[in-house]
């Protein structure tokens, strides 16, 4: 049976992880590196890097990182943030990226999805979405989720997987920061909607919210969190024994 | 030396940096030469079985890879390069491949039920129905990374590990010194390097 997935979350700007890490025993708290390989020790089951630089030359500087990084982690490695065209998916996929995550760029150009899709796989492309309740209605939010798109979002999701997205990443707005739990209400609407992996992003604060999610969604499929990793308010050892005890598939 | 055979389909980035991890020379070519000197071979391959077989054939590294099993060099392939070592497969149309292992590529859409997604992605634990050295330094219920839709299909007297997925689905499959996983090696943490160094310290013994 497929294990539920764990998957920490590392913000990269020029070059360092951001949002805060708080780490005994690394040398270097901030580096992409020696965090991602603290992880990948220490049990995530994948890795999710988001490029958060706006310029040319903290993309640059991304790029390399992601080679490091790839280079010392051998996990699968899911690469998001400024990924606007089939060059984009290209230049992270040679640097050993196995998944790209879109979201800006899918809502400014709705072929991308599609067109990666056909050219390295649905399994390459991960659909990310941020996602929060205007007037009772799920709505898609673009730009880190300061711009309002209007759009319906299980309808967008809808039409990411029907144009070849191979995964979803939901990124509650709502819930996220938080602490109070994963958004199980968005999350429920969202995988009984498709049938490809869903990812739960924003809220979690605690091992027991990653239990509840996946005693009451079965259908997703993983977990994604930042700073409760990062300030090792929950260690994703402890986390997965817990999820053990409770019947639901890890690796440990 | 491994050689890593580069028929111009995949990404082989994780798969060179794994076997520097565990201290192994590994390099990409694409020359005959270069390959027949190996004492290993890796067949990789990512994407679609019609495509990567044409590749292989088309451009003479496929009857290099028959001939060095052939003679006993150990070879593994990886995913669509486990696949590619069957006779064919039946992902759109019918394909022939390598031959080095019976049996053939079929949609695990045949086998698994209905409410199992497709892509089969994720970690997933292994069994294993018979001894095998390329897993000697693991235990049953290890778990590797797999991304597939395909699987291998009526090569029981081959498989040596195998995966349940709603069904138990193959693997990995040997045939004397022709090795072959279906998931892979490289994205698979710890036990995924423990793999690949079993594979660089084997002998071989003829097909």
């Amino acid at each position: 049976m497929i294990t539920k997935r764990i998957i920490p979350c590392l913000d990269v700007k020029n070059g360092r992880v951001v949002k805060g890490v708080n780490f005994q025993g690394l040398a270097d708290v901030s580096s992409p590196v020696e965090l991602g390989k603290y992880y990948s020790d220490h049990g995530a089951d994948e890795l999710v890097f988001y490029d958060i630089t706006a310029s040319g030359e903290g993309r640059a500087l991304f790029t390399d990182i992601l080679r490091e990084v790839a280079a010392n982690v051998f996990i699968p490695l899911t690469v998001g943030g400024g990924i606007n065209t089939l060059d984009d998916f290209d230049r992270v996929l040679k640097c050993g990226a196995d998944k790209v995550s879109v979201n800006s760029g899918a809502i400014r150009n709705p072929e991308l999805i599609y067109q990666a899709a056909k050219r390295y796989g649905n399994q390459c492309v991960v659909l990310s979405a941020d996602v929060k309740r205007v007037d009772g209605r799920f709505t898609v939010f673009a730009k880190g989720g300061r711009e309002n798109t209007g759009l319906d979002a299980l309808e967008w999701i809808k039409r990411g997987v029907e144009n070849g997205a191979g995964e979803i990443v939901l990124n509650s707005i709502d819930t996220d920061g938080v602490k109070g739990g994963f958004d199980l209400e968005m999350l429920a609407a969202v995988s009984e909607l498709v049938d490809v992996p869903v990812i739960a992003s924003g809220g979690a604060g605690k091992v027991q919210d990653f239990v509840e999610l996946f005693k009451r969604l079965p259908k997703v499929d993983a977990g994604l969190a930042a700073s409760i990793f990062h300030f090792g308010e929950v260690k994703i050892a402890d986390l997965k024994r817990a999820l053990a005890k409770e019947n639901i598939p890890v690796r440990l | 030396m491994i050689a890593i055979v580069d028929y111009g389909v995949g990404n082989l980035f994780s798969l060179q940096s794994s076997f520097r991890a565990i201290g192994v020379e590994a390099k990409l070519t694409s020359d005959r030469s270069e390959i027949e000197r190996a004492d290993k071979i890796l067949l990789p391959g990512v994407g679609a079985f019609g495509e990567a077989a044409e590749k292989l054939f088309s451009s003479g590294l496929a009857e290099v890879v028959i001939e060095q099993a052939r003679l006993g060099k150990p070879i593994l392939g990886i995913c669509l390069g486990m696949q590619l070592l069957f006779e064919k497969s039946y992902e759109y149309g019918e394909h022939k491949g390598l031959g080095l292992i019976q049996g053939e590529i079929r949609p695990i859409a045949d086998v698994i039920p209905v409410g199992y997604k497709i892509p089969h992605i994720g970690w997933n634990a292994l069994s294993f129905p018979k001894k095998n050295e390329l897993f000697k330094y693991l235990v049953g219920g290890n778990h590797v990374y797999f991304v597939h839709s395909y699987y291998g299909a009526n090569c029981e007297e081959s498989v040596i590990a195998t995966t349940e997925y709603g069904a138990t689905l193959t693997a990995a499959v040997a045939n004397k010194n022709v090795y072959g996983c279906q998931f892979h090696p490289e994205k698979s943490g710890e036990v995924g390097l423990k793999i690949l160094k079993a594979f660089s310290e084997l002998g071989g013994e003829n097909v």
